[in-house]
This record gives structure tokens, sequence and C-alpha cells, in this order.
């Protein structure tokens, strides 16, 4: 799985992107913010408040129950604030 | 038509090149600017990063959206990413149609949709160091009212 992170939960995390095995207990989104948490303190500290945190999955907004495959591009990201 | 650069475009030069094939009788448009700020708000640059891909799908499909809500003869989004300064160009919207109700509600329409749903976000750089700009309520507020008035 790709995983990509932008804006400070790069900063945060430390990198733009890397690829994942998914495990085999990680079905869904929320399932897997509580994988990447226990990944190390960057993540912890990234993911410690999800009312400021978005998903997309293959490119499109997703919800924490949203289900995941190896196949997926996940990306986790800050409100947008374009325009 | 979408287009996600790093370069300036030409305002006048854009707008001119909207006259479509004959049915547009009315432009509007929306340019958005990079806001240098007063005091201790002020802001020496800013820099807009982007989730390439992603930012084209959403842009693609807000559009189609538009086009579904209003009878557009044409219309085009442009927008930037890399490091602006103050009073530089960050993003235009041009809508064209036969009437101007149309087209001034679409651009209303795509440059609210624009701030919530493109994958876009801003790192404000200040003389006491960087900040990401946080999302506004009142950008989500209006975009939920296009929603409303589906």
């Amino acid at each position: 799985m790709k995983l990509l992170y932008f804006a400070w939960l790069k900063q945060k995390i430390g990198i733009a992107e890397e690829d994942i095995t998914l495990p085999d207990d990680v079905a869904t989104l929320g399932a897997l913010v509580t994988w990447l948490k226990s990944r190390g303190p960057g993540y912890e500290e990234a993911l410690g408040d999800l009312a400021v945190v978005r998903f997309a999955v293959n490119q499109d907004f997703a919800g924490l129950d949203h289900p995941l495959s190896d196949s997926d591009e996940v990306a986790l990201f800050p409100p947008v604030t374009g325009g | 038509m979408i287009r996600i650069q790093a370069e300036d475009f030409d305002v006048g030069a854009e707008m001119a090149a909207m006259n479509g094939d004959g049915d547009v009788g009315a432009l509007a448009s929306f340019v958005g600017l990079v806001r240098g700020g007063k005091g201790d708000a002020k802001i020496a640059a800013m820099t807009l990063e982007h989730y390439p891909g992603m930012t084209e799908k959403k842009l693609a499909e807000i559009e189609a959206e538009a086009r579904t809500r209003w009878p557009l003869e044409d219309c085009l989004i442009i927008h930037r990413f890399g490091r602006l300064e103050p009073g530089e160009r960050i993003v235009m919207v041009i809508t064209a149609s036969s009437h101007r109700q149309a087209a001034l509600e679409a651009c209303a329409f795509l440059i609210d949709w624009l701030k919530t749903s493109a994958p876009f976000w801003k790192l404000e750089e200040r003389s006491g160091g960087e900040e990401w700009v946080e999302a506004r309520a009142s950008d989500d507020q209006a975009a939920e009212k296009w929603a409303a008035n589906k």
C-alpha cells in the first residue's frame, strides 16, 4: 500500500510517502490509523487529534470506516486550504 | 478546463480566449491573490502544496458538477502551486454562458467548492517563522450553502 502525507502531517511524520504491507488485521482506515500511531512518536503526534486530519483513498475523500486493500493509495492530510 | 501550474497566468488573455463558439453572452471571473496582511499578520510569502493526481481529479469533478447545474458554454479553473509572494495571483475561475446569471452563480459555486474540496494547503512565512493556514468554518459554510441549494 502506498501512503502519502501532506502539509504538517508530512513534517511531523518526517516523510512524504512510504510503501507498506497492509497487516492482515487492518481492514479499515480507522484500523490503519491505530496501527500507524504505534509506529513511532512522529506518527503518534501527527495522528493525535483526528478532528484535524482528513483522509483520501485512491484520491477520493474517505471516512474512518472506509475498507482498505493492499493495492490502495491512502493519503493523510489536514483540512484543505486552497483557493 | 483545469490547469494546475507553478507559473503565473495572464488574466486578460485568459478572459479573451473564452469567447466560445458564438453563444457566449456573459463571462464571469474570480481571481484570488496572496493577501499580504498588515501588522503582526503580515506575511513574507505563502507556499501552496497540493496532492498531484487528486487535485486534477477533484477540480474536474467540481467543473463537471457546475456544468450539470448551469448551462455553461465554457469553464476554466487555473490554480497555482509553489511559493508565492503578496499580490501574486493564486487562482482564477472563468465561466462563460449565454446569460449572466448562470455565469455569475457558477463562478461563485466553483470558488466556494474549490476552497473546501481541492487538496491544497497553504504555508505562510512570517518574520517569526512558518505556519500552516487553518481551514475556516466560514469556507465550509459557503460550500454547504450550495449543497443545500442544489
